[in-house]
């Protein structure tokens, strides 16, 4: 099973060569991170934050590939869980400032200004 | 020790009904909760009566000890042990906290589950200080019994407790920080060879601190002294105490001012005087000063004072100052022991003193609705059961003989003269300006004509009676026989000052 | 019977007890029958004590007090003759002032109150002089200066007399401390405390002359407290505040003779410490003098007595200084007849004038009050020195020592007579002013002019009896010297050194008829002035010169001290109190914890509220860590 996945690994990495797969999830990750400087709307900074990690976990794939080294790709898993209990949490905050404010525009909520 | 055949030792006992009270007591409803919390104090006092009387005066070794290992991996154990010493401090809890819970019978506070379950938790923490044997578990009741005084002040407390416990929380809070630091140092001193495992145990602190260079006593000595002086407190650190003491409620001041303040007084004889004898050595004359200059300057602070809760906190400052003097003046060179006995005497007396002046001016003020000095007067014509009593607590607070403050007072200053007569001159003055402050005020308060707020002030109540009568008892016949007291400690001091070895010797 | 001794202390503490428990409960017949007869067989069993006693010393162990591994305290009494004698003159003259206050005292509301605390105060005065170690000795000496502050305050709805307890009490402690200090000195020094253990010690090392110096100036701070020494002697006139049968116990036959006990129990160490003899004349003399300066102009009748207490406790003193140990014992107990016997005729006096104590007010009262006058005269013979009453012997017995005491034993000598003359003088005034020429007071007090009733009056005949014959017991001349031959083995280690009794014959007679006549002319004086020309005290003090002025404020002494030392004490405190301790120590504490909190709302500017910029900083911080990490 295992030496199945690793061939078909061998396979794609000879098409794609990785720094490509580097250059990609650098510009993915990059534009999360201008996505959630730059937007004001805290659904737009929360959908920035999956395409960063997302970004992260491409890389994660491709290495993994690259060094037919399955371990990374638990991490990948585990990333996918926590993402998805983090959107889970996140939306329903965002939802609960939404019902108390009426906007989801992040300069709206200084209440911890000191 | 027999006592092993039932389980865990008696110690074990002793440090943690106190907790399960306190627990039970938090489920407690109603206005029985008062006698719930008096009955489980008086069950501590037997279980601290029956410890003392299986103590055995003549051993040289700390007895009814329990050791057993709690964080390995940083050599911390639950040790914990009695000897004479910590006898006198634990029997000083365990009578204490049931003649304060006595005298809270006739206040009504509110939610008072809470208020007793605190004072039980107060009492586990005071007994395990006074127990401990390893220096991270002295820390940690050190601090735990921070906690519920800190609730009691402020939930319960006069007017402006806010802000006064809050300086009095942070201000001990730092002391004690740097208590930990230097307990911390000595622990990191305490491998042997290049082995990295270190201990907290009491005896392995004593061997790392004495093998420390002078330089390194000195922090480790000023460290240890800074985190007791705020708590006793010792000239310049005091300046908490007087605020706090007349916010706190009285229990609240009782505890602190009858219990707490010997946590600092006992850290010093424990964990400072065998500690850094090199230190001891070239600073204790320093440490000396500053108490024998609390004796002097507390009591003058007392002389003007006009609210007399404010002057007994005054007078208590001078007291635990010359309890101070006694230990600091103690020098392996000229071995007077006489100082530390004295001032272990003198803790109990003083505990027991101090509750019942803080009890009397409790009573004025729910009789008058006024503590201070000049509008009362006169209390004698209509009350002289409580005259004489008030009177008695009054003369042991001024160490007259027969009353349990004599002993003490003359050991201390018997043990300050063995080391400077100038000193012991100085630390003297506490018998002519304690005389000076409490009969001005037991004048102005007792005697003279009856005005109109004290008219009415009636005979005491059969609870009040009860408390002031325990304390009385207790002034005098610890005076007349202050035995009992003397012949458990004298092994351990000796005990405890036989590993300084005299300076050039 | 002598190892009952310790019942003798128990017996007025359980009077005490009783009474003291008892309160309102119990009838002034039992108050009195317990209060007085707890005294009395304290007395009995002393007198038992006396005639078993042949100049042995006994230490009877009750129980032991406390012992600190070096040090050892026990409850035991010592019973040799000084303190036999003195537990005499305390259960003898205490039970007749007993008996006397139940006549004295019968209408009074806190009957109980005196009573028991008259019993507490026999307790204590036992304790300091039967204790056969210092501490015990400092236990009564504390207690008894207790029992003088509640009984000088019994009346205490005064302000002034309780200023005046409050007063003696303080005075007493300053004097306390230094006998405190002397006790941790002769600890230090002998490692123990115990009489026998102490002068054995200084017996066996007399070379260590400088210790006993500091040691016997310690403890005459100590005495000059409780017995009214310059210049701790200003409480004991302000103490006639007490009931008077309270004045003729404690402030004059008992409690302020304890100086005096104190430093002939000590005599071993007196000897052999020079310096601090010399002291002790020096002040007993200058006291002596200066307080009978004062005695002259005052008008109150206890005031009067109360500075001649100080100045006969001077001549005490002085003969204790000079080594005539047997002769200031001698002048305890002759004083305490006469001069408990002149208060007691004062408080005779002051009952029959309902409460007037001015001299101004009185006259003529030698016919309403015949007994008390006569007694009073006994007194005050006795006190002037004129043979062939008692005051004369025991006060020769100390000028013929100090005559020849080496140095300046002349000029005492000298200070001595004009003391002496002095005191007759004033005594004298008194006496013709209070019961000869007319009578001053109010109609209604001449009314009610009465002699007192018999319990008072007897208890006056018996002093007066012993004041008029107790002298016989210390003629001048070795053999019939009872007094010394009774006294003489019980100075144990001292014997040697001690001065024998005086002699009689030759210089000694000399000085002897000096002190006389200079007596009888100052009476004479008195007589020519007070009862011959009628003059009276000056109402107004303006009317007084200016020299007389000042005596008659007491040289300003009181209000020297309480500028000096009560009113700075005070300033300073509240000066202390205001500013540097609530602005500048308790400023600094404060101040450490407003900088933390100015830090902090300087840092809180960082918390812009903005979800932005923490997420801004984040990122910049995360490249920063990185930067650091690899570059």
């Amino acid at each position: 099973m295992s030496t199945m996945l690793l061939d078909a690994g061998h396979s794609a990495i000879q098409v794609i060569p990785i720094s490509w797969y580097v250059t990609f999830s650098a510009v993915l990750f990059g534009m999360g991170v201008l996505g959630v400087l730059y937007r004001r709307n805290a659904i737009i900074i929360l959908m920035c934050i999956e395409m960063m990690l997302n970004a992260v976990n491409l890389l994660l794939v491709a290495f993994s590939a690259q060094h037919s080294d399955p371990r990374a790709q638990v991490f990948v898993f585990f990333v996918m869980a926590v993402a998805a209990a983090e959107v889970a949490v996140g939306l329903a905050i965002l939802m609960i400032i939404y019902r108390n404010t009426k906007t989801t525009d992040i300069d709206a909520l200084n209440k911890l200004k000191g | 020790m027999t006592t092993a055949l039932i389980g865990p030792p008696l110690v074990a006992y002793l440090v943690g009904l106190p907790l399960v009270f306190a627990l039970l007591m938090l489920f407690a409803k109603g206005e029985g909760v008062k006698r719930v919390a008096f009955i489980a104090s008086l069950v501590e006092l037997g279980l601290a009566l029956f410890a003392y009387y299986t103590l055995h005066k003549n051993s040289l070794s700390p007895q009814l000890s329990m050791d057993v290992p709690w964080i390995t991996s940083l050599g911390v154990d639950f040790n914990v042990a009695i000897d004479g010493i910590s006898m006198v401090l634990v029997l000083l809890t365990t009578i204490l906290v049931p003649i304060i819970i006595l005298s809270s019978f006739r206040n009504n506070y509110e939610n008072p589950s809470t208020f007793y379950a605190l004072i039980m938790f107060m009492q586990m923490a005071l007994i395990g200080v006074f127990v401990a044997r390893d220096g991270f578990l002295f820390y940690i009741f050190w601090e735990l019994a921070l906690i519920p005084i800190y609730f009691i002040c402020l939930m319960w407390g006069g007017e402006n407790r806010g802000k006064i416990t809050f300086k009095f929380f942070v201000y001990t809070l730092t002391g004690s920080l740097f208590m930990l630091a230097a307990l911390i140092y000595l622990y990191l001193n305490t491998s042997i060879g290049d082995t990295n495992i270190h201990t907290f145990d009491l005896k392995a602190l004593y061997l790392a601190g004495q093998k420390l260079l002078p330089t390194e006593q000195t922090w480790v000595f000023w460290g240890l002294f800074l985190g007791f002086a705020i708590k006793m407190p010792i000239f310049p650190f005091h300046t908490w105490q007087p605020d706090t003491y007349v916010t706190a409620p009285t229990q609240g001041t009782m505890l602190l001012s009858g219990i707490m303040l010997k946590m600092g007084t006992y850290g010093i004889i424990r964990w400072l005087l065998p500690m850094t004898p090199a230190a001891w050595a070239s600073w204790g004359t320093t440490a000396l000063l500053l108490c024998v200059i609390s004796i002097i300057y507390a009591s003058c602070m007392a002389l003007v004072q006009k609210d007399f809760k404010r002057l007994i906190a005054y007078s208590s400052i001078a007291h635990v100052g010359l309890i101070a003097a006694g230990v600091f003046a103690f020098s392996p060179d000229k071995n007077n022991v006489e100082g530390i006995t004295g001032a272990v005497v003198q803790m109990f007396s003083h505990g027991i003193n101090v509750v019942g002046l803080f009890f009397i001016a409790d009573i004025l003020l729910s009789r008058t609705g006024t503590r201070e000095l000049d509008k009362l007067g006169g209390i004698r014509n209509v009350s002289p059961q409580f005259t004489t009593l008030f009177m008695i607590i009054m003369l042991g607070s001024v160490a007259l003989p027969l009353t349990n403050g004599f002993v003490g007072e003359f050991l201390l200053i018997n043990g300050v003269y063995q080391f400077s007569a100038t000193m012991a001159l100085f630390a003297g003055l506490t018998i002519i300006l304690g005389a000076v402050y409490m009969l001005r005020s037991f004048q102005a308060i007792m005697l003279g004509n009856t005005k109109t707020i004290t008219a009415s002030f009636g005979e005491l109540s059969g609870n009040e009676k009860t408390v002031l009568l325990v304390v009385c008892a207790a002034v005098i016949i610890l005076g007349v026989y202050p035995a009992p007291l003397i012949s458990i400690i004298q092994n351990d001091v000796h005990q405890l000052v036989s590993g300084i070895m005299p300076m050039h010797s | 019977m002598i190892q009952l001794a310790w019942l003798i202390p128990v017996l007025p503490l359980l009077g005490f007890a009783i009474i003291g428990l008892g309160g309102k409960k119990l009838s002034k017949g039992q108050i009195s029958l317990v209060g007085c007869g707890s005294v009395l067989l304290a007395f009995l069993l002393s007198l038992g004590i006396f005639f078993q006693l042949h100049g042995q010393s006994e230490v009877v162990k009750v129980a032991s007090w406390f012992a600190t591994g070096r040090l050892s305290v026990d409850f035991s009494f010592l019973i040799d003759p000084l303190s036999v004698l003195f537990m005499l003159i305390i259960t003898g003259v205490g039970f007749l002032i007993h008996l006397y206050s139940t006549g004295y005292m019968h209408d009074d509301d806190g009957y109980h109150r005196f009573f028991s605390y008259m019993n507490l105060f026999v307790f204590f005065m036992l304790l300091l002089v039967m204790g056969s170690n210092y501490i015990l000795m400092f236990v009564g000496w504390e207690g008894v200066g207790l029992c003088s502050y509640l009984l000088i305050g019994f009346w205490f709805k005064n302000t002034e007399y309780n200023n005046a307890a409050k007063k003696a009490f303080i005075v007493n402690r300053i004097g306390d401390l230094g006998f405190l200090l002397g006790m941790i000195l002769i600890y230090v020094t002998f490692k123990s405390l115990d009489f026998s253990v102490v002068f054995k010690g200084v017996h066996d090392n007399a070379y260590n002359q400088s210790i006993y110096n500091t040691i016997g100036i310690l403890l005459f701070i100590g005495a000059c407290g409780k017995s009214a020494q310059i210049p701790l002697y200003t409480w004991l006139p302000d103490a006639m505040a007490g009931p008077t049968p309270v004045s003729a116990l404690i402030h004059a036959a008992t409690m302020v003779t304890s100086g005096i006990y104190m430093i002939t129990r000590s005599s071993v160490i007196f000897i052999n410490a020079p310096v601090a003899s010399e002291v002790v004349a020096l002040i007993g003399v200058l006291t002596a003098v200066f307080a009978a300066t004062i005695g002259l102009f005052q008008n109150d009748i206890k005031k009067v007595l109360a500075y001649s207490t100080v100045s006969q406790l001077g001549y005490m003193f002085l003969g204790l200084g000079v080594g005539a140990f047997t002769g200031g014992v001698f002048h305890v107990m002759t004083h305490a007849f006469f001069k408990a016997l002149l208060f007691l005729c004062a408080g005779s006096v002051i009952h029959a004038m309902s409460g007037e104590q001015d001299i101004r007010r009185m006259g003529g009262l030698k016919k309403a009050l015949p007994i008390t006058h006569l007694t009073f005269l006994i007194g005050t013979l006795a006190i002037s020195g004129l043979p062939p009453f008692s005051g004369f012997f025991s006060k020769d017995e100390i000028l013929g020592h100090v005559y020849e005491h080496e140095g300046s034993g002349k000029l005492y000598w000298v200070l001595g007579v004009i003391g002496s003359m002095l005191t007759a003088f004033y005594m004298f005034r008194l006496y013709f002013l209070t019961f000869h020429g007319k009578f001053r007071g109010t109609h209604e007090q001449e009314h009610h002019l009465h002699e007192s009733p018999k319990s008072m009056t007897v208890p006056l005949m018996i002093l007066a009896g012993l004041a008029a014959v107790a002298g016989f017991l210390g003629i001048p001349n070795a053999h019939q010297h009872l007094l010394y031959n009774f006294l003489e083995p019980g100075y144990g280690y001292a014997k040697t050194w001690i001065e024998g009794p005086s002699h009689f014959g030759g210089e000694e007679l000399k000085l002897m008829l000096i002190a006389i006549a200079s007596a009888g002319a100052a009476i004479y004086l008195a007589f020519m002035i007070y009862r011959k020309n009628n003059v009276l005290p000056k109402e107004k003090e303006e009317d007084m010169p200016k020299i007389q002025r000042v005596i008659f404020h007491k040289y300003y002494v009181d209000e020297f001290y309480d500028a000096v030392i009560r009113k700075p004490l005070d300033w300073l405190s509240e000066m202390f109190y205001k500013f540097f301790e609530l602005k500048f120590i308790d400023g600094i504490v404060n101040g450490i914890g407003s900088g933390v909190k100015w830090m902090g709302s300087m840092a809180r500017y960082v918390q812009t509220g903005s979800i932005g910029f923490y997420l801004f900083a984040m990122s910049l911080a995360v490249m920063l860590i990185f930067m650091i990490k690899f570059f």
